[in-house]
């Protein structure tokens, strides 16, 4: 393991079935209030990571395509620089994290974001008075005014090193539950999470082999040079013989 | 057609003075009005307060909305102040005189104005100090200062301050005469705090004129940064379509001087109706301001042009799906029509016959109607500029204002009105100073046998110079 963390993600759009399990995962784990049908008819609904869903191809012959997105945590993000109180900055792990405490809600950063993942919290959430005890000691509840978005579950990264640290051992590939809710709730293993600087990482040896020509291997919008640090595996042209994948 | 009749200081007095020492007929309806209507917008900004922008009709991917075109209209009619009084003063056109302090004080107006919207649409307004004044040394955070909104506050800081010094520097001679003409002994007292002892001793003009020339030097740089920096609020982001242009801060200035200056076209033409100002406020005052407003606007048209071309020379199809919402798309395809006639096709050729430049309620009504076009535009910016047509279509959205929105942008262009009506109850929205001034350099004094102008200023007509009587 390499000295320095840098976390990231492989979405393998080819697995995706489009079960929005790791969407329920997400807000389960990160206090994310219930979205009710007024929120999603608003455009002011909370999800850190969703299933957008296309249509290809003319009826009768026609596919839906799935792809999860969340926050890319780019290496060049737009959102950073743009914040007037560094509520949100890049991390030396290569992460871009949120500072709720900071954050006054100006809302430059969701301005910026080509991928449409900071929300903001248009109302104070709530939850009904049965769910009030389920929610996850270990992030904040945020109130109402200001931005959040995909932590990458950093509450389980930083208690995964911390317990790593203690033992005096490296952290593997999904160690002492390192892997973000979604990646866990993930029935068709189509979400890997890892160390990119761990070179025997998976993430790093699927980006090592696919990213290169011919690979099924893209950054999300990567033309606008937002150095995303989530890579995603293109569906696989079934017309071609299926030599890929992993 | 030039009518510079020579006027008596006891009559420039009278005449200028006459609306502080009495009340007009419709000035407390009207001061009534604009109240209410700031105080409703207030209740609307502590209803959002209270419940939170929910209240709004922003949404994902429309996170600034009316809030933000209207912040950057306010700031453009605030070009309007450093336009008249800095440039023409120090380029020492003649017609600017009677103009200058209403540009000035319409300026701070506006800039307070501006800085309504912003400050109100965030998340927590009350932790705004903490982005206005970001130096939180017990926190240990400094300020991001390579955010477009670290640079505003001190880009519109430094305007507002320069503006407000320059106001009240040019006020001090009108003050002395106030504090020794109003009757009211606590009227008396704050005149006379506030005109700093001036007794018009050739060492104290002096010092006024220079401070106000400083000023207006000083101030010049603002002119180029204040709009620059709104335009980089939006052009900074890299990942929207429509903003991210280089041409973004020339274009955002030449627009601003457009909006602005036709504001001052309007302002002009409404003392004169009100006020019945039209001894000052001539036909010549309205012909010089149409002249520069039709160099101003073409410019601003270049621009806009240019920033078409650049826009779709990229040949990407997410910059050519937005040209096409903010062009042709209900509802901002007529919305865009409207703009561009009212801001350019109607005026400018409008302006180009010399019966419509000398009438005030022509010039009036085309500079209403470019200030219309001007909202739009940055309505047109802002909105489809958020609504852009992305490949993922998955994301795209739609803008409705509230109610609330609507309320508070309302509230702003109140604001400014009372604001004017209440600053010309007890100051003179005239300089009287600087019209003594102008009457006294048109004067012919005698040098030996040869009689000439007591100061010569280029490009003035002949005619322009009068008989001493």
């Amino acid at each position: 393991m390499a000295d320095s963390n840098k976390w990231g993600m492989v979405v393998d759009i080819d697995r995706c079935t489009g079960c929005q399990g790791c969407v329920v995962a997400c807000q389960a784990e990160n206090n994310i209030p219930i979205n009710l049908e007024e929120h999603f008819n608003q455009r002011r609904a909370i999800q850190w990571i969703r299933i957008e869903r296309y249509w290809e191809g003319e009826y009768p012959n026609v596919k839906a395509r799935f792809i999860p997105i969340m926050c890319q945590h780019c290496g060049n993000a737009p959102c950073e620089p743009v914040c007037p109180v560094y509520a949100t900055y890049h991390n030396d792990e290569g992460m871009n994290v949120q500072v709720y405490n900071r954050c006054i809600g100006t809302r430059f950063c969701a301005n910026g974001c080509p991928y449409h993942i900071r929300f903001f919290n248009f109302w104070e959430p709530e939850w009904p008075e049965s769910l009030k005890n389920q929610l996850n000691p270990d992030v904040t509840v945020r109130s109402r005014g200001i931005m959040e978005k995909c932590s990458f579950c950093v509450q389980r990264i930083q208690r995964s090193t911390r317990e790593a640290e203690r033992d005096g051992v490296d952290l593997e590939d999904g160690d002492r539950g390192l892997n973000p809710a979604c990646v866990n709730a993930c029935a068709t293993n189509s979400i890997i999470f890892g160390n990119f600087n761990d070179p025997n990482s998976e993430v790093s040896i699927i980006k090592e082999k696919e990213m290169k020509e011919g690979g099924r291997g893209y950054g999300l919008l990567e033309n606008l040079g937002t150095d995303p640090n989530v890579i995603y595996l293109k569906k696989v042209d079934e017309s071609v013989e299926v030599g890929h994948g992993h | 057609m030039q009518e510079h009749t020579q006027l008596s200081h006891k009559q420039i007095n009278d005449d200028l003075l006459v609306d502080i020492l009495t009340v007009p007929k419709w000035w407390l309806p009207a001061v009534a009005f604009l109240s209410l209507i700031v105080l409703t917008g207030l209740g609307a900004f502590f209803f959002m307060m209270y419940h939170g922008l929910g209240v709004t009709g922003l949404n994902r991917p429309v996170m600034w909305g009316f809030f933000i075109a209207n912040f950057v209209f306010w700031i453009g009619i605030s070009h309007a102040g450093i336009m008249i009084s800095a440039i023409l003063r120090l380029t020492q056109a003649e017609w600017r005189r009677p103009i200058t302090r209403a540009a000035e004080v319409m300026t701070v107006f506006s800039l307070i104005a501006a800085l309504h919207t912003p400050l109100m649409h965030v998340g927590r307004p009350w932790r705004v100090l903490y982005w206005i004044f970001p130096y939180d040394f017990s926190r240990g955070i400094w300020p991001n200062i390579r955010s477009p909104f670290v640079w505003d506050p001190s880009a519109v800081g430094t305007y507002l301050i320069a503006s407000s010094l320059f106001v009240f520097v040019c006020l001090i001679p009108d003050l002395a005469i106030l504090r020794d003409r109003v009757k009211n002994p606590i009227g008396k007292k704050i005149y006379a705090q506030l005109a700093l002892g001036f007794r018009g001793t050739p060492r104290q003009w002096r010092l006024q004129i220079i401070a106000g020339i400083l000023l207006s030097a000083l101030v010049l740089p603002v002119f180029v940064s204040v709009h620059s920096i709104v335009s980089w609020d939006f052009a900074v982001l890299i990942g929207v379509e429509g903003w991210r242009s280089t041409i973004f801060a020339p274009y955002f200035i030449i627009g601003a001087i457009h909006s602005g200056v036709s504001a001052v076209a309007m302002l002009m033409a409404l003392s004169v109706w009100l006020y019945g100002l039209d001894k000052y406020i001539k036909p010549d005052h309205f012909d010089a301001i149409a002249r520069l407003l039709i160099v101003v606007a073409t410019t601003w048209f270049f621009f806009f042009f240019l920033e078409w071309v650049y826009a779709l020379y990229t040949l990407e199809s997410p910059e050519i799906a937005l040209r096409e919402l903010q062009a042709f798309e209900w509802p901002y395809g007529p919305l865009f029509a409207i703009f561009v006639i009212t801001s350019f096709v109607i005026p400018v050729p409008m302006w180009l016959f010399k019966r419509v430049r000398r009438s005030a309620a022509l010039m009036f009504w085309t500079t209403i109607l470019v200030n219309i076009g001007m909202w739009l535009e940055r309505f047109l910016i802002v909105i489809p500029g958020l609504l852009r047509r992305t490949h993922m279509t998955f994301d795209w959205g739609t803008y409705h204002p509230s109610i609330i929105e609507i309320l508070i942008v309302v509230e702003t262009f109140a604001f400014v009105c009372l604001g004017m009506l209440l600053f010309a109850k007890v100051l003179p929205l005239i300089p009287l100073f600087d019209i003594k001034e102008g009457m006294v350099n048109r004067r012919l004094i005698k040098v030996g046998r040869r009689v000439i102008p007591a100061t010569i200023r280029e490009g003035l007509p002949h005619h322009y110079y009068q008989e001493k009587h």
